[in-house]
Order: structure tokens, then sequence, then C-alpha cells
């Protein structure tokens, strides 16, 4: 038994259960009732002051949009550009932290007790993890993301009073298409790869771990109980949890919102006149070399029924449950994806492709180490806009994500499950940049094809896909991906914010999570009418600030937790 | 004519039993039949218990303490699930196979306007089993 004076921790198992001994009684916070004839169990005063706070959000950014707009801006740019050493630093300590865990005694640790046996089959759980982690992201940078790298990088550094004005990562390859496209791969799977699989894994560890091993709710205060003992039941989880739903929801609602506009680009760029190649917003407000806003050519209509549509699929989903709704759209988008990636990679070439993959994965390891360098970086437009955004922004859904994984990754021994969730989802990684980001960047080299190149974000993708055979039904194929990729983290977003403004009770009254999904759809449509979307998306990866110090808190939280499991 | 009647059971809210428990213990005394009350909870750390084990404990409890009052026989099963928000009928269908039950007695709540589009659990239950269930609502 664990001396508790001296450690508010964890008390050390006791017998066959591994439980931390705490008076608190899950739902014990709650307020159960009935809203006519719907049934509602919500935490108080969590689901209150996120509800409340998010609405007054959306207020300010519509009431006051130039101020909102310049509030958040400042408070986007100083993270990311202040921060970056940080980020970058933090970052590289949870891949490491992770590597760890699977080499040390720690992994044959399983999740739910020695004997517990996996929720989940494979296919199941990591069509589920994957999807509400970065399928939608592929999507959209698959292509977009090695060809800007490669154009930055072919086109070499300049330098300006001192300081590098180009995009390009590290010392670029100006000239050279054979190390630009290396460096431009390594670049992507950087950002796709290791970090923030293991951005992930790290929050969803910690809270299955202690959901599981702990006997303690599933909610993301739960993580902290190492540290703060019973003071996380307080005021001090109740912040912890009103922030991760509130990064949550304006995550999922700006994305909403941006991928909307997305998807609307794609169907008038296959069904409609072609007018919305001169592209609207960029996809999650990346940073991209020009960042002025292009004229939106899709009508506010088109929008607002898209995300309609969309919602509406994810409330089915959501109703019909984890089974029978999410892990079912998870495992049909997997299978459509794979689909698309099998057959790009044998129209685009698949020898070519094929020694790509092995070579983008040895430039990436070749350059892993200077890319994570968080110090001294020549490259700061590179490092702050691209590397340091993405980490923010990653870390910013990490509760999200981070939660939903652990919801269903029960049963799983650690080493398993860092496994799937690090290593093979980061091979997943490479694998759909190599093909995808490959084809596009040998269109331009071998064919001199560059319209894939010249378009905008969104149709990079269809443009790329459009000198391959079939052209019609694949792209229609990617904007099935897109939306339905979508419609999987809307449904589980819903899902992760209902348990936690349910005190982290998981049988909640199904109205409950309707009402978030909707909610969501509701914030996202009049974000999008009233504008703000950009602004309120500055604020929420803001939030990846805080939550990388809660970050590095939960790896203390996890090997406290996983020392008392092995004791 | 019964040998085991099944009663699903939400033991964190007692109150809204107490008829469907009084009924299912009468009916076990008449026939002789073993009483189960089969509670659904998720792996999850839940108002049932922090573990499936606790929450088998509690449900244990509850289970002894409705023989020693109303002087049946009784037995208990913890059925688990996913998303037990969701997946209740689904469950409930499989623990009538798995307890062998061949009548279910399930506490209902009087409909409303909206069980018009969602129904009730014993009204789904009533309508899928292939053993009797007898439907007890509210006061």
């Amino acid at each position: 038994m664990a001396d508790d004076s001296t450690n508010q921790g964890i008390p050390e198992p006791e017998g066959a259960a591994d439980l931390i001994e705490t008076d608190y009684e899950i739902g014990q916070d709650n307020v159960e009732g009935n809203v006519g004839p719907f049934g509602f169990d919500i935490h108080n005063p969590v689901f209150m002051i996120s509800g409340l706070s998010i609405v007054a959000f959306v207020f300010y950014a519509l009431a006051l949009p130039d101020q909102a707009t310049a509030v958040f801006s400042w408070l986007f740019s100083s993270v990311t550009k202040g921060f970056d050493w940080f980020f970058l630093g933090a970052a590289n300590i949870f891949v490491l932290f992770c590597l760890f865990l699977i080499v040390s005694p720690f992994g044959s640790i399983r999740l739910g007790g020695a004997d517990a046996t996996p929720d989940y089959s494979y296919v199941g759980w990591f069509a589920m993890l994957f999807a509400a982690g970065m399928g939608i992201g592929l999507m959209f940078f698959g292509v977009s993301e090695p060809m800007s790298h490669f154009s930055s990088s072919l086109g070499g550094t300049t330098v300006e009073d001192g300081v590098r004005t180009d995009w390009a990562p590290l010392g670029a390859a100006g000239g050279d298409e054979v190390a630009a496209q290396r460096l431009g791969m390594a670049a992507t799977i950087f950002h796709w790869g290791l970090h923030p699989w293991a951005i992930y894994a790290v929050v969803a560890l910690a809270l299955a771990l202690f959901t599981y091993n702990k006997g303690l709710p599933l909610t993301l205060r739960s993580a902290f109980y190492p540290i703060f003992g019973e003071r996380v039941w307080g005021w001090t989880g109740h912040i912890i949890d009103t922030l991760a739903v509130f990064a949550t929801l304006f995550g999922l609602a700006t994305s909403l919102g941006f991928g909307a506009e997305q998807a609307a680009s794609g169907l008038t760029y296959l069904y409609g006149s072609g007018d919305a190649a001169e592209g609207t917003r960029a996809f999650l407000g990346i940073p991209y070399g020009n960042t002025e806003e292009s004229g939106v050519a899709n009508s506010g209509t088109l929008l607002v029924l898209l995300i309609s549509a969309i919602t509406a699929v994810a409330l089915i989903s959501v109703v019909r449950g984890l089974d029978g709704g999410v892990k079912v759209l998870s495992e049909i988008n997997m299978g459509l994806a794979g689909l698309l990636l099998i057959f790009v990679f044998f129209v685009g070439g698949p020898i070519f492709l094929l020694t790509l993959f092995f070579d983008s994965l040895w430039a990436y390891l070749q350059n892993l180490i200077p890319l994570s360098n968080p110090f001294g970086r020549e490259d700061v437009n590179f490092s702050q806009g691209w590397t340091s955004f993405y980490w923010a922004w990653w870390i910013s859904w990490s509760p999200f994500v981070g939660m939903f994984i652990a919801r269903v990754s029960r049963g799983r021994s650690v080493r398993e499950f860092l496994i799937c969730v690090l290593l093979i989802p980061s091979m997943v990684c490479v694998l759909w940049m190599s093909v995808f980001g490959g084809t596009a960047i040998n269109q331009v080299v071998a064919d001199g094809y560059t319209q894939a190149k010249d378009a905008a974000l969104e149709l990079k993708l269809f443009y790329m896909l459009d000198p391959l055979p079939l052209a019609t039904i694949t792209s229609t194929i990617g904007i099935v991906l897109v939306i339905v990729f979508f419609v999987t983290s809307s449904d589980s977003g819903s899902l992760v914010i209902d348990t936690i403004t349910a005190g982290g009770k998981v049988d909640a009254p199904v109205s409950q999570r309707v009402f978030w999904c909707i909610f969501e759809g509701a914030v996202a449509i009049v974000l999008l009418v009233g504008g703000g979307l950009a602004s309120l998306q500055s604020a929420v990866i803001s939030t990846g600030l805080p939550f990388t110090l809660v970050l590095l808190v939960m790896c203390w939280a996890i090997f406290r937790g996983l020392q008392s499991e092995r004791s | 004519m019964f040998s085991k009647i099944m009663v699903p059971v939400d033991i964190s809210h007692p109150g809204q039993l107490t008829r469907a428990l009084t009924a299912a213990a009468d009916l076990g005394r008449h026939y002789g039949a073993e009483v189960c009350y089969v509670a659904v909870t998720s792996s999850a750390p839940g108002t049932l218990g922090h573990t499936p084990d606790e929450a088998r404990g509690h449900l244990a409890e509850f289970s002894e303490a409705q023989a020693a009052a109303h002087g049946h026989r009784a037995c208990c099963h913890l059925a688990l699930s996913h998303d037990p928000a969701v997946d209740l009928d689904r469950t409930l269908l499989a623990a009538i196979e798995e307890t062998g039950a061949d009548l279910v007695v399930m506490a209902s709540h009087v409909p409303g306007w909206a069980d018009s589009f969602t129904g009730s659990h014993g009204g789904h239950l009533a309508a899928e089993a292939k053993v009797s269930v007898f439907v007890v609502r509210g006061e």
C-alpha cells in the first residue's frame, strides 16, 4: 500500500484489483431528469459551463468579427511562433516515451486487467481509431502536402535581412528534383507519422489506464489523479473537462464548416461548371505560402445543405451506437480508402511507387532528427508555419481522438496498444503519402502535368486523379470518402463530448448525444453563414498550448500508473 | 408453466422497478421458478461499479436481497455491452438466450408521444423475443 500522506498519487494495488481507492462515485455530481419525453443525465457543472461558453464564443465571433479575428489570430500566431520550441520538444518527448514503453517491461501490462480480452477485433479497432484520428486529413493533404514541400524545396532558399523567407524544410534542395522529392516526402511523413500518433497515444493510454485499470470515470480529469488526488473531482477537474469539450466541439464544428466548403468544391469541380477550381479557403486554415482568401465559389445554401446532410448521417450513426453506427461506417470508409489506395498504386506505377515508399521511409528516418530539432532552426517558416502549427493542431484534437481510442481499446496490452496506435498508423500514412503524393509529383517530373500542382488545396486530389483511368468514378469515391470521414469524426466526437459532459458515464440517455451532434452542426452553420470559422479555429489551435502541458503531465501520470500495476 | 423468469433491472434506480419486481417475485413463487435479475453495463466504470467484477458483486447483493425479501429462488446475470445506451434491447435479447429464461418480466414507463417514434425497451423486447414478455407499467 502506498503512503498517501507523502504522495497524493495512486495507492498501490491491493489484491487482484488495482483500483484507485476514491470516495468519488461515478455520476454523483450528475443531474438527472426529463425535458419533455427526453431524459438527461448530465454532469454539473461541466455540461452547463461548456455549453454556455461555446454559445458565448459563437456570439462573440459573430457580434465583433473584426475584433475576434484580430484577437484569435494574434493568439494563434503567438502560440505557434513563440512556442514552436515547446511544441517540437514536447512532441519528441511523447515519441520517445511511447517507444520506451513498447520496449520496457511495462509493455506487457494489459488494459482492463491481466485477464481482460479485447473488446474489438483488429479490423474494427484499427478502422475506428484511424477514421476518428486523421482519415479526413489524408484525403486533403495526401496530394497537396508532398507537392507543397516538393515545390518549396525545389525552389531553394531565399534570405532577406538574414532571415529565411522561403517555406522549404531544412536546407531545401534548390534545383535538384530527386533531392526535393525525398525532402518533400520526408517532411510530409514527419507531420503524419510517429509524432501525431504519439500525441494521440499518450492521451489514449492515460485515459484507458486510469479508466480500465484504476476504475476512474472515462473523462479527461481521471488521468490527473496522480497529480491532484481527490481535487480532480472539484474545480480543477471541471476546468480540464470543460477545456476538452471546448476544444473538441469547436475543432469539430470548424472542421465541419471548412470540410463542407471543400466537399462542395469537389462536387462543383466534378459536376458543376468548374468555377470552384478558383479555390475556397484553405482546409483547416493551413498556412500555405499564399494565405489570402480567394473567392468562395460555393453558394451558402449548398454548404448549409452539406453540413445538414453530414450532421444527419452522423446523427443516425450515433443513435445506432458504437457497434451499429460508428464502427460500421469506419469499416466501410477504411475499405473504400483501401480500394482507392490500391487503385492509385497500380495505375500510378506499382514499381515506381513501391521504390518511392521505401525511399521516402528512408528519407524520413535520415531527416527525422534535424526535422524534429526544436532549437536554432533556420527554416523558420517551415518549422513554425508547418510543424509547430501541426503539433498544436494534433494536440488540440488529442482529447477527442485520445478519448475515443481509449473507449475502444480495452483488453489490449500496452505494447500491443502502442504498436497499433503508433507504428502501424504511421506506416499507413507513409504508404498513403507515398502513393498519392508520389503519383502527383511523378506527374510533374515525368509527364510535365502540372494541374494538380497548381490547383487549389482542396482540389489537388481530384486533379491528380484526373489523368488516371476512371477519373470520374475515383473522384466520386474521393468525395464520398471526404464526407464519410467527416461523419466518422462527427459521430465519434459527439460520443466523446457526451461522455465528458455526463461525468464519464457511457450509458447516459441517447438524447444527449443527439443534442451534441445537432449542436455541433448548428455551430458550424452559424459560423459559416455569419463568418468567424477561421477566427474560432485559431482559438481552438491555441488550446494546443495548455494541452501540451496537460500531455506532459499525462506522461508522468502514465508512468506512475504503470508502476503501480507492475508492483 | 415457467421455470426461469428474467427481470432486467437498473439497480441505480430501484424506485422505478417496484411493481415489476413484485410481479416477478409473485410469479416466481407461484410457478416455483427461479428469478434471474439481469443488468446491462459497459466495461468502462459506471454507476454499477468501477469494474465489471464490482458491478457483478452489487448485482448479486441486489439479487440476494430480493430473494430474502420475497422468498423465491434467485440468480443474477451481468450482460456487458460496448454501448449500453443504444444496445440495451439487443443485449437483453441475447441475455434471454444466455440465461435460458422462458419468461421476461420487465418494468416500463407509460408511453408518451415520443414513444410513437422511438418505442420503449419493454415494447421492443415484447416484439422480438421468442419467449413470453410481461411488460409492467409504472404506477
